[in-house]
């Protein structure tokens, strides 16, 4: 009885029970979380995943910030159903450089974890200016504006987003991040039309898979070739066809 | 408990302004639960993975794995199909339709894997949109019969991950081959072709600039050809519109449209799934 009278002390010094209070609730957390950091089984190695190029990270800012993740999902379950629509269903590594993750919580629209190459561009583009022509029971609203809105590597800080990934611990090299003002225009305008230096071989080079060409099919540099080239590059990144999951996953 | 009980229950000795706080225990059966939740959670955690260890967490005595249970599902599915499958990725589409049970498979399965894979630009109905073709009018680009349905699906069309897809180029004849005047007069003539009545243009002179330049694919009477996929200009079925600026902005551009490889490796239909969605289409009313 000796032990259990002792928590009078505690109920009458406020601040030790505050800490004490603290120590037990952190108990929860500590097992639940902190074993997600070392446990290998949780941190599985993938083949192929790589940080977003330039234009791809511009364009998933525009996704984020046109809250497309509150009605697309990027995150496919291990069900059956979902694999059979969807494909392979998600792994960890494929949004370990996604800050924030875009997993979603609700569908009203398709989970797009694996959009990437499954559309044309001209489809994107038709979509985007209006989705009820092509989609006509679909309810998402129209984004056409994203045609009209140039941009370029400073108008959408592209260097500081990167610098800010990199610093939450995206593995961006120095030459990546020498380079990314190059690299934001090869990726659209790999024939050098607007960017004299373009150099699409040397931006596959830093950012393997990475899809060079003008996606919305405007001269300009706009918001709709940044979001497409973001969804055209969603879920390609992992070869599939020599990836063997672990099963006790 | 009434108040005349009031001597049998301990207090916790707690008393404040005469109120004093009675210390009974908690009902057996509640504190019985209780203690079998415990153990019932200390189970659960040695039969299903749980417990963090050094460098992984232990597995659990029932193996349970989540990739295991869906590879598993699948392939409790694919085992379930794998016969009529095999028999419909080799069938011959052309007597598809005498073998019933085959052929009711073939549309089922193609009717998912449309709403899957096709749906998206054909629409979910196949009633397709402006640069997306209409599966179910009798009007066919590139050929309307199962084998040539199903080749379409197989190989695509303009896409370069298919050495045999569909492909042809109808140029741009906005780009300095034809003037102004020349686009407006072939314009007029085209849709003249399936009776519209055109404000502008000179359908005689539009004539002259059809035959010089469209007809090699389009044909002289312009009913197209399918070899090279290019659209009856006859009919009613417009598939970039049919108003004048529309088909204005067609001849200037010269259309491009695209359909992936769905045969090509890594893009994912099978034989079956893609033999299936050629019987699904062509029964949809347009097949020949």
């Amino acid at each position: 009885m000796a032990l259990i009278d002792k928590h009078v002390i505690l109920e009458k010094n406020v601040t030790l029970l505050l800490i004490f209070s603290l120590l037990v609730v952190s108990v929860g957390g500590i097992v639940q979380i902190a074993p997600l950091f070392y446990l290998e089984n949780t941190i599985e190695d993938v083949e192929g995943v790589r940080p977003y190029s330039p234009l791809e990270l511009t364009g998933r800012n525009i996704y984020i910030r046109e809250g497309c993740y509150v009605c697309h999902s990027q995150m496919i379950r291990p069900m059956r159903d979902e694999v059979e629509r969807y494909g392979h269903y998600s792994l960890a590594a494929e949004s370990m450089y996604d800050h924030p993750f875009q997993w979603g919580s609700k569908r009203t629209g398709p989970d797009l974890a694996r959009v990437g190459g499954r559309y044309s561009d001209e489809w994107h583009v038709d979509h985007m200016m209006d989705p009820q022509s092509v989609v006509p029971e679909s309810v998402m609203p129209k984004y056409a504006f994203l045609m009209n809105r140039v941009i370029s590597p400073d108008s959408t800080f592209v260097e500081d987003t990167m610098a800010t990934n990199r610093f939450v611990g995206v593995p961006y090299t120095d030459e990546q991040m020498e380079m990314a003002v190059a690299d934001f225009w090869s990726q659209v305008d790999p024939n050098g039309n607007i960017f004299a230096d373009a150099d699409p071989d040397a931006l596959l080079e830093r950012y393997p898979g990475a899809q060079t060409r003008n996606f919305d099919g405007q001269p300009e540099v706009t918001e709709m070739d940044a979001i497409i080239a973001y969804l055209q590059v969603l879920g390609t990144m992992v070869d599939f066809s020599t990836f063997e999951p672990v099963a006790s996953r | 408990m009434s108040k005349d009980d009031k001597n049998k229950v301990n207090t916790t000795g707690h008393e404040w302004d005469g109120i004093e706080e009675y210390n009974n225990p908690l009902p057996r059966w509640w504190v019985w639960i209780f203690y079998a939740t415990i153990i019932w959670g200390i189970g659960y955690t040695i039969a299903y993975p749980a417990w963090p260890l050094v460098k992984g967490a232990t597995p659990g005595l029932l193996g349970f794995s989540t990739r295991a249970n869906v590879q598993a599902e699948i392939e409790r599915f694919e085992d379930m199909n794998s016969e009529v499958k095999a028999q419909l990725a080799s069938a011959d589409l052309t007597t598809l339709a005498d073998n019933e049970e085959i052929y009711s498979y073939a549309i089922q399965s193609g009717r998912a894997t449309f709403a899957t894979f096709c749906s998206q630009c054909h629409g979910s109905g196949a009633a397709g949109a402006k640069g997306y073709p209409n599966l179910l009018d009798n009007d066919w680009i590139w050929g309307g019969d199962i084998e040539e349905i199903a080749y379409t699906i197989r190989h695509g069309i303009r896409n370069e991950d298919d050495f045999d897809a569909r492909y042809s180029e109808m140029p741009a004849f906005g780009d300095d081959y034809l003037s102004d005047e020349e686009i407006t007069n072939v314009v007029a003539y085209v849709r003249s072709l399936s009776g519209l009545e055109n404000e502008q243009g000179d359908v005689t002179a539009g004539e002259v600039v059809f035959l010089d330049n469209c007809a090699a694919c389009h044909l002289e009477d312009g009913t197209g050809d399918r070899l090279q996929g290019a659209p009856n200009l006859t009919d009613a079925i417009w598939l970039y519109g049919s108003s004048f600026q529309e088909v204005e902005h067609s001849v200037r551009v010269g259309p491009f449209g695209v359909m992936p490889a769905w045969g090509a490796e890594g893009v994912g239909l099978d034989e079956s799934q893609i033999n299936g969605v050629a019987a699904y289409v062509h029964q949809l009313g347009g097949g020949e």
